[in-house]
């Protein structure tokens, strides 16, 4: 029951970012802003995460095929299309789903239980659309170019890791990575980029939007907010593999 | 001029207001008076539509405001100007971009028309030369004072102020009033305040009605409301030792 009631009012919410601006420069602002916020903010875990994430799955892979019957570039193939169909994705939306979505969620839940939300309603501001659209589309635009850079850190990292502890040199990994490459997989990636980022931001504007009370709440909002985003990333996840591969 | 006719609100099935009517006019200082929890602040948010009413009307200049469609709506918003309790500046913004959003979103002029208006209305409040500090750098009194040039800044025809000095000492709270009234005459406005501050009332109030649990008990003005027989309004009035003592000084 409680289902339906958050799913319909989170539709509810969104259909009310349709609306028109009043102002398309201070929304286009604010989208820049966001975009920053957002995305410029995020390089640096993301950069940090991503190399280490392939550089750790080189290692155990090498370390689980430890055979002479296979051949080392299978390392290379299954390091990077991991990178390319789950790790850069998957792992990297779920801890920008704890660093973007618990800020939007505080952000938007604090400007709620100060009534900085009923000011900008009283001057006549559509208050859902000039504080959630440019952060969604804010998301959407700048976490998949996050996932690409990720992806490719993510390769770049068990290149390097590969050939400096030797376990395989740089050519056999690429030489690996180029037989198993499918343009589909790049394509199914992206597709899971552009939903976890709209998960991320619009569930955890809604959690904020719809806070009440004081700081507590706005704590609660937040962390309802990573926890309902990471829940929503996994179970879109399956279902997007189960259709899409 | 704004008219509020058999206003009934609850929220689930708790009684929050019931059938108020009132009259506010313009160019005058309104304020609503009640003890904590008597639904002032519901009543001001069911003005600015903020809630809507369960029944009743709520009518700016003979429109009713419940029966208008969105965008008539939002017209109505924009002559409204609102100082928050809590002031709710954007904590985001300085104080010159705080009192710049209004007419960055909604007015023609060019930039530098709009900081020059910006610029007179903190100086009309007093503020000049903060225009880049931000919100948690300024004290309850200096936000106040942004709040309403920001509130003021398009020549809003009606202004809302909910409990405009609560949490200001008693000389911030005459120089906060005494600023609210002269705006209102200066540029003829409808003013309400919602208060439980007695002496901004017998200071600044010019037309005065007083909420019991939810019902309009009394209106009047400030000369009737020390001499008024209503038993409630009087309990309100004089619970401070200050006004007891003036009217039994008087008598
Ligand atoms: N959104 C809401 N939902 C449910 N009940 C509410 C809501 N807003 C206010 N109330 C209730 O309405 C009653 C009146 O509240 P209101 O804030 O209007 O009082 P007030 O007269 O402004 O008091 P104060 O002087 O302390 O500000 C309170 O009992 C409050 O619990
Ligand atoms: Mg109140």
């Amino acid at each position: 029951m409680r289902f339906f009631f958050h799913f319909g009012r989170y539709l509810l919410l969104l259909k009310q970012l349709f609306k028109r601006p009043e102002n398309y420069r201070m929304y286009w602002d604010e989208l820049f802003r966001q975009m920053v916020a957002i995305g410029v903010s995020s390089l640096g875990i993301v950069i940090i995460i991503s190399v280490f994430m392939g550089a750790v799955t080189t290692v155990q892979t090498a370390y689980q095929l430890i055979s002479g019957l296979v051949a080392k570039t299978v390392i290379g193939a299954i390091v990077s299309d991991s990178s390319i169909l789950e790790l850069g994705p998957t792992i990297t939306s779920l801890v920008l789903a704890g660093k973007i979505g618990s800020s939007i969620a505080s952000e938007i839940g604090t400007m709620r239980v100060t009534e900085q939300i009923d000011a900008l309603e009283i001057m006549g501001v559509n208050a859902p659309g000039y504080l959630i659209s440019p952060k969604i589309l804010a998301a959407v635009i700048t976490i998949p170019m996050l996932i690409v850079l990720s992806i490719t850190l993510s390769i770049s990292g068990g290149i390097f890791v590969g050939d400096l502890t030797g376990i395989l040199s740089a050519q056999q990994f690429i030489e690996g990575a180029r037989s198993s490459f499918l343009p589909y997989n790049i394509f199914f990636s992206l597709t899971k980029a552009f939903t976890f980022a709209f998960i991320i931001s619009s569930v955890s504007a809604y959690q904020g939007y719809y806070t009440s009370g004081g700081s507590l709440e706005v704590g609660q909002s937040s962390t309802k907010a990573v926890v309902y985003s990471c829940i929503l990333i996994l179970l879109s996840d399956y279902l997007l593999a189960q259709l899409m591969l | 001029m704004i008219a509020l006719k058999n206003i009934s609100k609850s929220f689930g099935d708790k009684k929050i207001l019931e059938n108020i009517s009132l009259h506010f006019q313009p160019g005058k200082v309104n304020m609503i008076i009640g003890a904590s929890g008597s639904g002032k602040s519901v009543l001001m948010k069911l003005m600015v539509g903020l809630h809507l009413p369960d029944t009743g009307s709520i009518e700016y200049d003979g429109q009713d405001y419940v029966s208008l469609d969105r965008n008539e709506r939002s017209e109505v918003r924009k002559q409204i100007g609102m100082l928050f309790q809590n002031s709710a500046l954007f904590d985001s913004l300085t104080v010159e971009q705080n009192v710049l959003f209004p007419l960055s979103m909604f007015s023609p002029g060019s930039h530098a028309d709009n900081i020059k208006r910006v610029n007179f209305c903190l100086d009309r409040v007093g503020l000049a030369n903060t225009n880049k500090l931000y919100p948690a750098e300024l004290s309850g009194g200096m936000k106040k004072r942004v709040g309403i040039a920001r509130a003021i800044v398009l020549n809003p025809k009606y202004l809302f102020c909910d409990e405009p000095n609560s949490g200001l000492d008693p000389l911030t709270s005459i120089v906060i009033d005494e600023l609210i009234r002269e705006i209102t005459q200066e540029y003829n406005i409808t003013t309400i305040i919602n208060s439980h501050d007695m002496n901004s009332v017998m200071e600044i109030g010019d037309q005065i009605a007083y909420i019991y649990k939810g019902r309009k008990e009394w209106e009047g003005d400030k000369a009737t409301i020390l001499t008024t027989d209503n038993q409630l309004l009087n309990e309100f009035v004089f619970a401070t030792n200050f006004l007891r003592q003036f009217r039994d000084k008087s008598r």
